[in-house]
Order: C-alpha cells, then structure tokens, then sequence
C-alpha cells in the first residue's frame, strides 16, 4: 500500500509518521508541501507539528499551500486522507471536516497520555480493532475542539465523531477532557468517513519499550483494512 | 489604499486569552475588569485606487484566509 506524508514549513511529526507507516507495511513517501502532484497514495496523511509557526490560526497558512488542491482532490474521490494533531487542523482550515480546533480551555499546552474510545467502527480506519479504548498520546495547544450547534447536528446525525477523550474504563466525563473539546471529542470524520482528523499522536505509540503499544494496533488494522 | 480591519471572536466563542488576560489586570490590581476578549487587527495596503473595491478585495480576503466564521467576525474600521 502506497502512503504520503505531506511536510510543511514547521510540520515536525512527519518523519515519525513516516517512520510508523514504515514499521507497518506502506510504502510511504514524503511530499513537499510546494509539490503539485501527489504520488501514486491509497493513504495521504496531514502530520502534526507547527506549519507556519502556528501564524495567523493553527493550519490555516498550510491549507493553502500549492499541495492542498491534490490533497483535496484526492480526498474528494473518495482517497483516504487521515490528519494528525495540527494536520486535523489544517482539515478544518480547508473545510474538509467542520469545525475548528480552538486554544485549550485552560490555556496551557498539553504533552500526556490519553485514553480515547472508538464512536464509529464502520470505516477503514477503526474496522476490526478489538479494544473499546486506545492509549494515545497528545501534544497541543488548540485542541480544544468546537463547530456551531448546526456543526455539531449535522456530525452527530451522520456518526461522523471518530473518537472520544475517556478514562482508563471508557468513561466520558469532564474530568476525561484535557482541553475542553465539544462533547470530549477527539477526533471526527467527514461524511463519507475517507477523511479522518484527530488531535492524539497514534506514530508515537508504536513501541512498547519506549511509549506504548496502541499506535501498533492502529497502523496494523488500517494496514489490514487495505488488504 | 489603506485597510484597517478588526477581527473579533464571536460571543459565543470561549476566550482563553482573555480570561486570562483578565485576571492578571484584576492581579494588578484593576478589579474593576469583568471581562476581556482578544482580537486581531490587520492593517493591509493594497494597490487599489477606488475604495469600493479595495474593501471588497479585503472582504474577499477575509473569508478566504483572515478569519474563521465558524468562530469569528471581521470588520473594516477604516479605509483610506
């Protein structure tokens, strides 16, 4: 399986991910975000980092930049397009997913492990996981995810919300909220599910000797799912 | 010309930065601050001579860059 892995000025996860798509089976290659064309991709990921030094908004300098139209021509033929962290950002500066990521409602960044609980299993990226909830890490400063109460309708109608915060036994309450996010969400989806965005790092919990293992399960199920 | 526009998040929209903005004022001792909200303020000079036009390039720009609607409001101040 072919992946791409988009790097922007100040993007400073993409060697991780590709060091995890890697580990995993796919073929990856890295794109410069000035590039036109994308590779030959069954996957195009958005990693997380800086891009742009966080100017203006989180991702919004980086979804105009020249790579973007084939990254939204690819996601809009139906390509499954996955954006980590300030790539999740970059996905609601383009208007891929709805929504916005805002500044942490305690205004402090967050660097710590979380447990979040899979909502929606019915697509290519959480078919066949097993565990309800996954340890991931997350590192960020506007994570704090908000959309208009239409927003949050229309994504609640159509399951698009991927994951949840939670603690260690799936539960989703205040104090399982690390940044304030609408209702503990994690992560969303666009309708279709090709178009994946998520604050937590799955790249760096991909060995158990230095962090955790669950970013393991998640690469092998996406791998299987292309199979 | 040109463009003065303010950008303000919209009153539904939690402020962290002004919170704590607030608080260190009410620190300093002017207790009498209830609230604070952050902005942003965009001074751009654009080679136009009509300022109908340059306001509607700046609203243009607006939409498709300067703000987020989702979460904020724009506003042209000043135009000369």
């Amino acid at each position: 399986m072919n992946s791409s892995v988009i790097t922007f000025p100040g993007s400073n996860c993409d060697r991780d991910m590709d060091v995890a798509l890697k580990k995993f089976g796919f073929k990856n290659n890295m794109v410069w975000h000035n590039d036109v064309e994308l590779p030959k991709s069954d996957l195009v990921v958005l990693p997380g980092g800086f891009s742009y030094g966080d100017y203006l908004r989180c991702g919004s300098m980086a979804s105009k930049s020249k790579i973007m139209q084939s990254v939204i021509n690819f996601a809009n033929s139906g390509g499954l397009l996955m954006g980590i962290c300030n790539g999740f950002q970059i996905l609601t500066e383009t208007e891929l997913l709805p929504g916005v990521l805002l500044r942490n409602k305690k205004a402090e960044f967050i660097c710590k492990n979380v447990f979040v609980k899979i909502n929606n299993n019915e697509n290519n990226y959480f078919k066949n996981i097993k565990k309800k909830t996954l340890e991931l890490h997350i590192a960020h400063n506007e994570g704090n995810y908000f959309c208009s109460n239409e927003q949050m309708n229309e994504i609640e109608t159509n399951n698009q919300i991927a994951l949840f915060y939670c603690d260690e036994n799936g539960e989703t309450n205040e104090s399982s909220n690390p940044n304030g996010a609408s209702k503990n969400i994690a992560g969303i989806f666009n309708k279709k599910k090709n178009i994946l965005g998520m604050m937590p790092h799955p790249e760096r919990m991909i060995d158990k000797s230095l962090s955790g293992d669950d970013g393991s399960i998640f690469f092998n199920n996406l791998l299987n799912n292309f199979k | 010309m040109k463009v003065k526009v303010i950008v303000t998040l919209k009153k539904s929209v939690l402020d962290p930065q002004g919170t704590v903005i607030k608080q260190a004022l009410n620190g300093m001792g002017y207790n009498n601050v209830k609230d604070v909200r952050q902005g942003k303020f965009f001074e751009i000079n654009i080679d136009e001579k009509d300022q109908k036009s340059a306001e509607e390039k700046t609203e243009e720009m607006c939409k498709k860059l300067l703000t987020n609607l989702v979460i904020e409001d724009y506003k042209i101040i000043e135009t000369q």
